[in-house]
């Protein structure tokens, strides 16, 4: 059903797109254009924009943080740049690149390092010719990035709000008997879902204590990043868990679980499974090959969901611009609102998928197959 | 999606993920889920407690049900016992008195009996004296005159056939 409809709200969006024509033309005038989507719009009213730069640009990361609450502030934060350069460590503020994204302005460190930024990732400026096509992953060209960014803080935001959430949910608990009241009473019913509907009957109900902490971390950090991504103006509206480099810590850590919990039926199933042996060639790299996709599978899933419903949003949005007129406004309104509501769902299930299917691989990794002795004796 | 430098946000995300989960495990978690057993065995107790309770209540009952049936059952014997003596009693009354009324009767015949005997004993004497007195008194008649005297002695001399 969700998929239906977000399949019916994109294709409203690219058949108004078609009809649009040739509104949708690259702008790249983005050097000063910071904020949210919104916000850009408002300064290129009555201008040609391209949705694409602007929806790239709100999911991706940043070195500025733009503080924007509509009407009230408009404020970019320069985060700190860490770079690990051949020299060193080298560290300065973000504002010293004067907002820059085309590798125009030039910095140098006190350790004589010149660096340009470009698409926001630093490059060395002796080794990026003006105009080259350059990405990330051209690591010869650039220093190690460990700037704290915007989703950096991001991060840290929704941990400490996390902790707050749950110092205040602890504190109802000092008299056990009673029944949680206030936030309390909120987190335990999702605390005992986790408890009983995911942990004990994926992994078992001698063995699920021992990663409850993991699956309840997991499982409130997508929530609380999902939501606070709905919400648009600061200090909310990140795109972390449509972030895929977010997504990909998460499922490193299912991974690992997954790998250092697998029993020694786990590692049979995998290098020595029980069918003729002609057929192992293919078995085996397939096996092992899922080792892999299990938490690649997490990773895209949860990333591309929440990017999706972002890019859905925004787009909405910018569909007022690319069709040059207010009329359009209640229509992108209403599929906001409506959309928003989706995404609150999604917020939730999406969670709940990742925790689910977290609590899965592990189950199956440390699980012991009963059945199968039964079947053996049985010969 | 724009991919920035990503050992940025992958060292960041890995910091804070693993600080504030042993921050949380040991704060949050773990004093949460114990609470939250520790809630849910004292409710199992009491559930216990409560489900042993009503046993013990229905057991009392039954009891009672029991002892009240018991004492039903005792009245409803001391009843009938109370009753069958109290017939049988009324029969040894009845044979009593038929007994004495019988006593009664005999002894009432038998003083009948010897007062007619007595009567009948009176009567006979009377009777005999009567009897002597007339015939001494017809005797005294006929033997006034001297020809009676011989022909009475004369009829019975010859009524009287010496051998």
């Amino acid at each position: 059903m969700r998929k239906a409809l977000l399949r019916a709200a994109f294709r409203i969006f690219v058949g108004l797109l078609l009809l649009s024509g040739p509104g949708i033309r690259a702008q790249e005038s983005h050097a000063e254009q910071t904020g949210t989507g919104e916000a850009a719009a408002h300064k290129q009213h009555g201008q040609e924009i391209d949705a694409g730069e602007i929806v790239a640009h709100h999911t991706s990361d940043s070195h500025d943080y733009v503080v924007e609450i509509p009407f009230l502030l408009h404020k970019t934060i320069h985060l700190p740049v860490i770079l690990w350069t051949d020299k060193g460590l080298s560290i300065f503020s973000s504002a010293r690149f004067k907002g820059d994204n085309e590798g125009k302005v030039v910095v140098t460190d006190d350790k004589g390092n010149r660096f340009v930024r470009i698409h926001e990732v630093i490059y060395y400026a002796d080794k990026v010719k003006p105009g080259e096509e350059v990405s990330a992953l051209d690591f010869d060209k650039r220093p190690l990035d460990f700037s704290f960014t915007r989703n950096a803080l991001a991060i840290l935001f929704v941990f400490s709000l996390l902790l707050i959430v749950m110092y205040y949910t602890v504190r109802a608990y000092r008299n056990p008997k009673k029944l949680p009241k206030g936030i309390a009473g909120f987190i335990e019913p999702i605390v005992l879902f986790i408890r009983d509907d995911v942990a004990i009957p994926n992994i078992g109900k001698d063995k699920y204590e021992r990663f409850m902490p993991y699956l309840l971390t997991v499982f409130f950090f997508i929530l609380f990043s999902n939501l606070i991504g709905l919400i648009p103006f600061a200090p909310f509206g990140h795109n972390l868990t449509g972030n895929i480099l977010i997504t990909f810590v998460l499922a490193i850590f299912t991974f690992i679980l997954t790998t250092i919990n697998g029993n020694k039926h786990y590692w049979k199933e995998i290098f020595a499974p029980d069918i003729p042996k002609a057929l192992w060639p293919i078995m085996i790299p397939i096996e092992i090959l899922s080792m892999f996709t299990k938490p690649f599978a997490l990773m895209v899933r949860l990333f591309a969901n929440i990017l999706a419903g972002h890019t859905i949003m925004i787009s909405l949005v910018a569909l007022i611009f690319i069709m040059g007129t207010v009329y359009v406004s209640p229509v992108s309104g209403l599929f906001v609102i409506f959309m928003s509501l989706i995404e609150i769902m999604v917020a939730f299930i999406q969670a709940y998928i990742f925790t689910v299917l977290s609590a899965l691989f592990i189950g199956l990794a440390m699980h012991e197959p009963e059945e199968h002795h039964a079947h053996e004796t049985a010969h | 999606m724009n991919l920035t430098a990503p050992e940025s946000l992958v060292f960041w995300m890995t910091l804070f993920f693993l600080i504030f989960f042993f921050l949380l495990a040991k704060y949050a978690w773990k004093p949460i889920l114990k609470a939250v057993k520790e809630r849910e065995r004292s409710i199992e107790a009491a559930v216990d407690e409560a489900e042993r309770v009503k046993q013990e209540m229905a057991k009392l009952k039954s009891d009672n049900e029991k002892l009240l049936q018991e004492a039903r059952a005792q009245r409803d014997q001391i009843l009938k016992e109370a009753r069958e003596l109290k017939e049988q009693m009324l029969q040894e009354a009845r044979a009593e008195a038929e007994k004495q009324r019988a006593e009664e009767l005999a002894k009432t015949k038998q003083i009948l009996e010897s007062e007619r005997q007595a009567a009948l004993k009176d009567i006979h004497q009377h009777v005999a004296k009567l009897t002597v007195e007339m015939a001494e008194k017809v005797l005294r008649n006929q033997l006034a005159d001297k020809d009676k005297q011989e022909e009475l002695i004369r009829k019975n001399l010859s009524e009287l056939k010496l051998n």
